[in-house]
């Protein structure tokens, strides 16, 4: 199934190729992985907590330390005011006033922004603090849905910059309007890709030192790369780069891109330790992590094709809008531009119109996540080509061929300016449909559907990008603007191997450890080149920046291992096996050409008697280097640099090469749907890649099972919720943010063919991210297929599934008729999260009812849990509150105002609710009326929950808000009248209805 | 996520654990296999004075039958009553809701009475001892109470126990549900919370439903067995709309509802072709 080995590789061994398991995992299976956390620490260490922000929107008034400086063990309390005084705000490719530090500062802009850090003795200590750093906010209005964030009367984000939308730039290529005007139809889609991450294992974790002696910082991070952050992050320490040393330790619990997002925190903690004076370490819990880690960006596209009868696309039209969430990080917006060259996929199209758009909105940030902007332009695309095929009445598999590049078009020129390396997308398909695997599976279908079954089925072909072109997102940057700042452009990759004096071989590189097994594939890569096993080889993969070479695309992300890293190895390698035949060369009294190497020995070709160990030959440069050639230097330790001239900056026509080599997916999949339980099953997954030469296919494995899962999880569960009115985060915890297990993955089918990428020595390309990209279009495909559906939303849930597929439901049982609409009167609050109303009636006069409400001394009776109830002035009472469901309580301060007073007739009341574990806000109406029975109270209610409570309790919130609403209105009715009131609805509540919520909310 | 200060107890038999909750109230929470505990702990929603752990106690150990009765001691893992041999002829219903509960690995260390004290609104177990109608055994310093299943979850997460008081034990009556028992949860992940869960048991000519989920606990209906099939419909259907359900996330009150309307029927059927 692998392609020979290519001329111009000098493999001799043939290791490079083989499935070798991996050298890492004896020691992670055996628990003796090293993670920063393993790490010792100075015995002065102090352990740091960051106080999050609740508000997701708001002006931070005041922030008061007194009482978490109290704590004994708190040593300091850090805030914003503090960072900005001794620091740069991060740079950003945009040249708007979106200044961001470590800390907010004046503001905060999304749930889970730092605010302030306590450093303490331990963690828990440092916990105990961070409770109680009293913030006063003044809250702001929020915009959390990128299409309002860019009206003309959305809150801004950042005032300065006079706009949520940060950055619109218009692309043509080719004639796009005239092949419009000339297509026979024109065929739209409209998606809208989630907001989700992959989260690893283990979270951010930062050690970091400030060393007054030079002024210079040391840090140890999970820090994953690009190292073009590293820049970053020394302009915001104000040290030069060599004054930042930055070590990354040898194992790390997963990354996805993630962890470049660490490099805030790797500020942050630096600044820290200066300002204490003492090494800080903090490492990132999960509820940090899921609130304000990192995503990717939502977008949203608006994809036009021009369409001939036959499924021929000649020309593309996207709108995109994509979704930063409150700050741009560098490098954002990556992902708008990451696969600007290769935006007409896999498809020959030669005319395309784009219109990209940067809009902030109060959500986390968004940054690097597996796949980087991939997944959401193949979406769109791939959504399209089942959309023209059901509009046309055409097989969606016969749409796609008859779009595809074909395969004598390589090196193919795309019209954004990729120069596609290799491929033959056409055999890649016949090898994935065939043998009877298409037969089977439109059988499946065929079967299912005749049973009654909801089933469908997907297809997706995707073009998989591998090693950016560091220069792609200059393209954001206009012709005169780029040529002002000088070109950007590239990639280097580095490694070093070094052989000592009895020839152990070692090496570094400039890849950062996550999980992948680049050890063991580098150690193969050298080991062909020397003639040793690959176990003889040691790789060093931690990273000292003080130390190591590096440049800014070092790192493991955007697939850049195989056409970079590798290609490093493998020129590292050959340059100390040239060195070593030339020294054994001299000692054989021969030519280096004809110097062999093989079992671990070096030779003569023509006279194989003529023979040493490796370690003698290679020793001799340290032993006798008089014995070295007088053209080589003594000892042994070799950098293989590898810059590739394919990837040059932007042409003025912005045509860009946003890439380095472009591998080749082709998905198919059966799925059913559940019509009891509304869920997707995928019935048959098939996956076909052509990812060039593969270094090691167990490795590739690995990297295409963990994407499909990936894949799975964007498609069918992950999704990063807001509340769209308030901006409070939903999904706080792993009982919200779905991430599959084990038994929510199928079995998938793999196949691989090769077909080596001629840029490359090595002939491989990337191809860790290319099912995060195809896979989630390709169920969504399949479940349109199953539904015939035009619009699907990611993730498929059952919820969203039961929405579309159910039938109505019919009316609810009719309750008694009220003399005012409690009902109606819920209008007024339709837009809190959580709603309710209500009608009761009390055998009492309103009066009694009226004084009860309005008295704190009685007050203070009737609402659950309250300690103390102040007037502070008579229509703004202060209370302190204990409030909860079961164990779950907490003590909290709610701020309760009156209007609309008409005595004994009506209140309006409105407040806020803020304790450790969350805040709430909340309004509601009470109305008063006679009746024969005494006095009917009406009330009707919005509560939005914030902080804690929202993030992890969201399952809880809202029956504990009827719960305490409830428990209210059962103490009103004790205290003010004769008993017996009589409900006449099932949702309480009133004007506490805010108190309640907030009650409730704390859950 | 580390857990405010508390002090740590683990008594060396039950009289020293209720001279503890006397003393402490409800300053302490009991520490059973602290699956729900635990993350309550160190998410700080909970900030107990007093952990009380109870795990140890090799009285609360025991699984036996009495009067008709399973007991179920308070210190007994989920894992070891699925895997006590009488389960299935004693308990059909039990063991078939159980594999559903968590994972694996939770219910090594979850116990049985802990869940139905934990009285989550989506689990398992309280909804097994509301549809066999069993009983809580609750023991103070004072002495011993045993509460129907009805009259010990109050709501969500709350149930009568008093603070002095220990769940020593759960009971479950003998041979429930052996001429029909079923049961089916709809999560989104295999080991969620549910988002409705259904179990139907037929005995002595009537057949019982009861629903998870839905409502702030388990409410069961009771039906004769000979109901017609509209009479069926109707009942659930009515049975929806009381529960009501509610928006999350996850699940929306509507979907709720018609997961109702969806789960009782196919359990009913699996349950009445049983015989």
């Amino acid at each position: 199934m692998y392609a020979d080995v290519k001329k111009n590789t000098h493999s001799t061994q043939g290791w490079v190729g083989r499935s070798l398991e991996r050298h890492e995992d004896a020691a992670l299976l055996m628990g003796q992985g090293r993670y920063v956390d393993d790490f010792p620490i100075a015995p002065n260490t102090l352990h740091a907590a960051v106080v999050r922000a609740s508000h997701a929107h708001a002006l931070i008034t005041a922030i008061d330390t007194t009482r978490a400086l109290a704590v004994p063990g708190v040593r300091h309390v850090i805030t914003g005011e503090q960072i900005r005084a001794i620091s740069d705000p991060f740079l950003t490719v945009l040249k708007q006033p979106i200044d961001q530090w470590a800390l907010a500062v004046e503001r905060v802009r999304y749930v889970g922004e730092a605010v302030a850090v306590v450093l303490a003795d331990d963690r828990y200590i440092a916990e105990d603090g961070a409770a109680l750093v009293d913030i006063l906010y003044e809250p702001l209005p929020v915009v959390v849905d990128p299409v309002a964030a860019v009206r003309s009367d959305a809150p801004l984000l950042h005032p300065a910059a006079g706009s949520n939308q940060l950055s619109v730039r218009e692309f043509v290529y080719g004639e796009p309007d005239a092949a419009f005007a000339r297509a026979e139809r024109t065929i739209s889609v409209d998606i809208e890709y989630p907001r989700s991450s992959y989260t690893p294992m283990e979270c951010f974790a930062v050690v970091a030192e400030y060393r007054p002696g030079d002024k210079s910082f040391d840090v140890l991070a999970n820090f994953q790369g690009p190292f073009s952050a590293h820049p970053v992050m020394a302009k915001a320490l104000r040290v030069p780069g060599s004054r930042l040393r930055l070590r990354i330790p040898p194992d790390s619990g997963g990354s996805f891109g993630i962890k470049l997002s660490v490099f805030p925190y790797i500020v942050l903690m630096g600044l820290a330790a200066r300002i204490s004076g003492r090494p800080v370490k903090w490492i990132e819990d999960r509820l940090e992590h899921l609130q304000a880690a990192n995503s990717g960006p939502n977008r949203i596209t608006r994809l036009d094709a021009a369409v001939e009868p036959d499924g021929r696309v000649t020309a593309l039209r996207f709108d995109n809008l994509e979704d930063y969430g409150a700050y741009l990080r560098a490098p954002m917006p990556g992902p708008l531009y990451r696969m600007h060259g290769a935006t007409t996929g896999a498809y020959d199209i030669r005319h395309l119109a784009m219109v990209n758009r940067v809009v902030v909105t109060n959500k986390m940030p968004a940054a690097l996540v597996r796949g980087f902007g991939g997944p959401q332009l193949y979406l769109a695309l791939e959504r399209l080509m089942q959309r023209i095929a059901v509009e046309l009445g055409l097989d969606p598999l016969e749409v796609i061929r008859r779009n595809l590049i074909s395969a004598d078009a390589f090196p193919y020129r795309t019209p954004a300016g990729a120069l596609y390396d290799s491929g033959d997308y056409q055999k890649a398909i016949e090898i994935a449909t065939g043998d009877g695997r298409l037969t089977d599976l439109l059988r499946r279908r065929d079967e299912a559907r005749a049973a009654g079954k909801l089933y469908g089925i997907g297809y997706a072909a995707v073009v998989e990008p591998g090693m950016s072109n560091m220069g792609y997102l200059s393209t954001i940057l206009p012709e005169e603007i780029r040529q002002q700042q000088g070109p950007k452009n590239g990639a280097v990759s580095m490694v070093r191997v070094n052989v000592d004096a009895v020839g152990g071989v070692s090496m570094t590189a400039d890849v950062t450890v996550q999980g992948q097994g680049h050890a063991t594939a580098l150690s193969q890569i050298v080991a062909d080149q020397l003639g040793l096993h690959p176990r003889d080889i040691s790789v060093n993969l931690e990273i000292d920046t003080q130390k190591d070479a590096w440049s800014i695309a070092a790192g493991s992300y955007s697939c850049r291992f195989s056409p970079g890293t590798a290609v490093a190895a493998h020129l590292a390698g050959k340059q100390v096996r040239d060195k070593v035949a030339r020294i054994a060369a001299g000692l054989f009294k021969t030519t280096e050409d004809d110097v062999g190497f093989g079992g671990g020995r070096v030779f003569s070709i023509a006279q194989p008697a003529k023979s040493m160990p490796f370690g003698r030959a290679a020793g001799t440069a340290h032993w006798s280097p008089v014995l070295v050639p007088d053209t080589d230097q003594p000892g042994i330790s070799e950098t293989g640099i590898w810059a590739p001239q394919e990837l040059a900056p932007p042409t003025g026509g912005d045509e860009i090469n946003t890439s380095l080599t472009y591998g080749f997916v082709f998905d198919m999949c059966g799925i059913e749907i559940d019509p009891l339980t509304m869920q997707v099953k995928v019935d048959r997954y098939v996956s076909m890649h052509d990812a060039g030469k593969l270094i090691n296919p167990l490795l590739a494995e690995g990297q295409i099972r963990g994407a499909f899962v990936q894949g799975l999880a964007t498609a069918l569960y992950e999704e990063i919720v807001y509340d769209d009115k308030t901006g409070a985060l939903q999904t706080g915890t792993f009982a919200e943010y779905l991430v599959p297990t084990a038994c929510e993955v199928p079995q998938i089918e793999i196949i691989h063919m090769e077909t080596p990428s001629p840029f490359t020595p090595l002939g491989a390309k990337g191809l860790a991210e290319g099912n995060c990209m195809s896979t989630p279009v390709c169920i969504a495909n399949a479940v349109a297929d199953a539904l015939s559906l035009r619009d699907v939303r990611l993730p498929i849930t059952p919820n969203r599934l039961n929405a579309v597929l159910a039938t109505n439901e019919g009316p609810a049982p009719t309750l008694t008729s009220n003399v005012v609409d409690a009902a109606a009167m819920e209008k007024e609050f339709a837009e809190a999260t959580i709603a309710g109303s209500g009608t009761l009636t009390v055998a009492t006069e309103a009066g009694n009812i009226w004084d009860t409400l309005l008295n704190p001394q009685t007050l203070k009776n009737i609402i659950p849990g309250c300690h103390t109830v102040t007037a502070l002035r008579p229509d703004h009472f202060q209370a302190e509150v204990s409030l909860g469901v079961g164990p779950v309580r907490g003590r909290f301060i709610a701020d309760v105002y009156l209007s609309d007073l008409v005595p004994q007739r009506q209140a309006k009341l409105s407040g806020e609710l803020r304790g450790p574990l969350g805040k709430a806000e909340g309004k509601g109406r009470i109305i008063l009326s006679l009746t024969p029975d005494g006095t009917r109270i009406d009330y009707a209610y919005g509560v939005d929950v914030g902080g804690k409570v929202a993030s992890v309790g969201g399952r809880m919130i809202r029956r504990a808000a009827d719960m305490i609403i409830g428990q209210f209105f059962e103490r009103l009715v004790a205290l003010s009248g004769d008993g017996d009131a009589t409900p006449t609805k099932k949702t309480r509540s009133g004007l506490m209805a805010w108190l309640v919520g907030l009650f409730g909310g704390q859950k | 996520m580390k857990p405010a200060a508390f002090t740590y107890m683990r008594p060396d038999n039950v009289d020293e654990a209720l001279q503890i909750l006397t003393e402490y109230g409800s300053e302490a929470r009991v520490l059973a296999g602290g699956q729900s505990l635990m993350a309550m702990l160190n998410l700080r929603l909970v900030e107990p004075g007093v952990l009380l752990d109870i795990s140890r106690l090799p009285a609360l150990r025991h699984i036996r039958l009495d009067n008709g009765f399973i007991e179920v001691g308070a210190a007994v893992t989920q894992a070891e009553l699925l895997a006590w041999p009488d389960l299935e002829r004693e308990a059909p219903f039990i063991a078939q809701a159980l594999p559903w509960v968590g994972h694996f690995q939770t219910r090594n260390r979850g116990t049985v009475c802990g869940s139905i004290s934990h009285a989550d609104p989506s689990s398992e177990l309280p909804l097994s001892l509301a549809l066999l109608q069993g009983e809580a055994v609750l023991r103070s310093s004072k002495g011993e109470r045993r509460l129907a299943a009805r009259d010990y979850q109050t709501g969500m997460l709350q149930t009568a126990r008093r603070e002095d008081e220990l769940l020593v034990a759960v009971r479950f009556p003998v041979g429930l549900g052996r001429a029909g028992a079923s049961f089916q949860e709809v999560s989104r992940r295999h080991g969620d919370f549910a988002i409705v869960s259904a179990g139907v048991i037929r005995h002595a000519g009537r057949i019982r439903i009861g629903i998870g989920g839905v409502a702030d606990r388990p409410s069961c209906i009771e039906l004769d067995e000979n109901v017609s099939a509209a009479n069926l419909t109707e009942r659930i259907e009515q049975l929806a709309w009381e529960l009501g359900g509610y928006d999350d996330i996850h699940a929306s009150a509507r979907f709720r509802r018609d997961l109702v309307r969806r789960l009782a029927p196919k359990l009913v059927s699996e349950v009445l072709s049983c015989a």
